[in-house]
């Protein structure tokens, strides 16, 4: 039995099978990202419904908003593709470039936010408020502030939480599972973001 | 032979990285030409979504019995949140139903 699939414990010194051969941390990860997974199809769930239900619902975003969404799903996807090398090479137990290529994954992830704030600061001064908008229906403000601001938020502790766990990596202190089992996350905001394009942007585009 | 694996996962990566951009940038065309489909949108996004889980989050390298136990999980998480999806009704008016 490989050393992956079976933990010990600490107070009889018994080797035990791990659960789904995969370590704790990382299952808990897992339910972590279900968990939130479903808070924000909650919140889409929440959106469709009001926008169905909103005969003048805003279709606020011009091409110049949509090519900015691709351009942030290019960004957040190509952090995934870093975050993954990063995982390989801290496999590989190069440590050096694992540490640049998660600082790297965390820059793209400042990029992206930097954007996200560009189209609010665009979006609030033309007017659009929580709950009031110059278009219609003023609910739009409070579930596109809300689906993205949460996103964002998730971005924002993703660079964070790169930006700490990287350095203790290259510290020593921690191992390549820690960078995968942060991977996990950062995939996963990756993920959102897939459905946040065409739900909020693309059923939104001016026509 | 184990770095020969790791090399080749990364070339799915590679691929999968293409394919997901590829969709997303199909996703956007669409919708400005013919207009936006949410079926068509959502399963598009799915699509998307299922590459990243399975390649990128390596679900697919899992044991199955894993992906298994996530589903009961799942459905618990979706029952508490009832709480939450019936009350979008009070959304549309910002009021407590009844009232």
């Amino acid at each position: 039995m490989s050393q992956a699939t079976v933990a010990v414990d600490p107070h009889t010194g018994m080797m035990e099978e791990r659960p789904f051969a995969i370590p704790s941390s990382k299952l808990v990860m897992w339910l972590f990202v279900i968990s939130d997974a479903v808070t924000f199809a909650a919140l889409l769930f929440a959106y469709g419904y009001l926008r169905n239900a909103s005969p003048d619902w805003p279709t606020p975003f011009e091409h110049a908003s949509i090519w900015n969404a691709l351009l942030m799903t290019f960004i957040l996807v190509t952090s995934s593709l870093t975050v993954l090398m990063a995982v390989n090479a801290a496999q590989n137990d190069d440590r050096a470039r694992a540490f640049r290529w998660t600082m790297i994954t965390a820059l793209l992830g400042l990029a992206f936010t930097a954007l996200h704030l560009r189209e609010w600061i665009d979006l609030i001064g033309k007017g659009v408020r929580t709950f009031q908008n110059p278009w219609g229906a003023p609910m739009f403000g409070a579930t596109f502030f809300s689906i993205t601001g949460l996103h964002m938020a998730h971005v924002v502790g993703g660079v964070v939480a790169l930006i700490a766990v990287g350095l203790i990596y290259k510290a020593g202190k921690y191992s390549a599972k820690h960078l995968e089992i942060l991977s996990l996350y950062w995939h996963f905001v990756d993920i959102v973001w897939m459905f946040v394009v065409p739900l909020v942007y693309l059923m939104n585009m001016k026509r | 032979m184990a770095t020969d694996t790791k090399s080749n996962t990364m070339g799915v990566n590679y691929l999968i990285y293409v394919v997901i951009l590829v969709i997303a940038l199909f996703q956007v065309l669409f919708a400005m030409m013919a207009g936006p489909q949410p079926i068509l949108m959502l399963l598009l996004a799915f699509l998307q979504a299922s590459l990243a889980v399975n390649h990128f989050m390596h679900l697919k390298q899992e044991r199955p019995s894993l992906f298994l136990a996530l589903i009961p999980y799942t459905l618990f998480v979706l029952f508490m949140m009832n709480m939450i999806w019936s009350d979008s009704v009070r959304l549309l008016h910002m009021r407590p139903p009844g009232n």
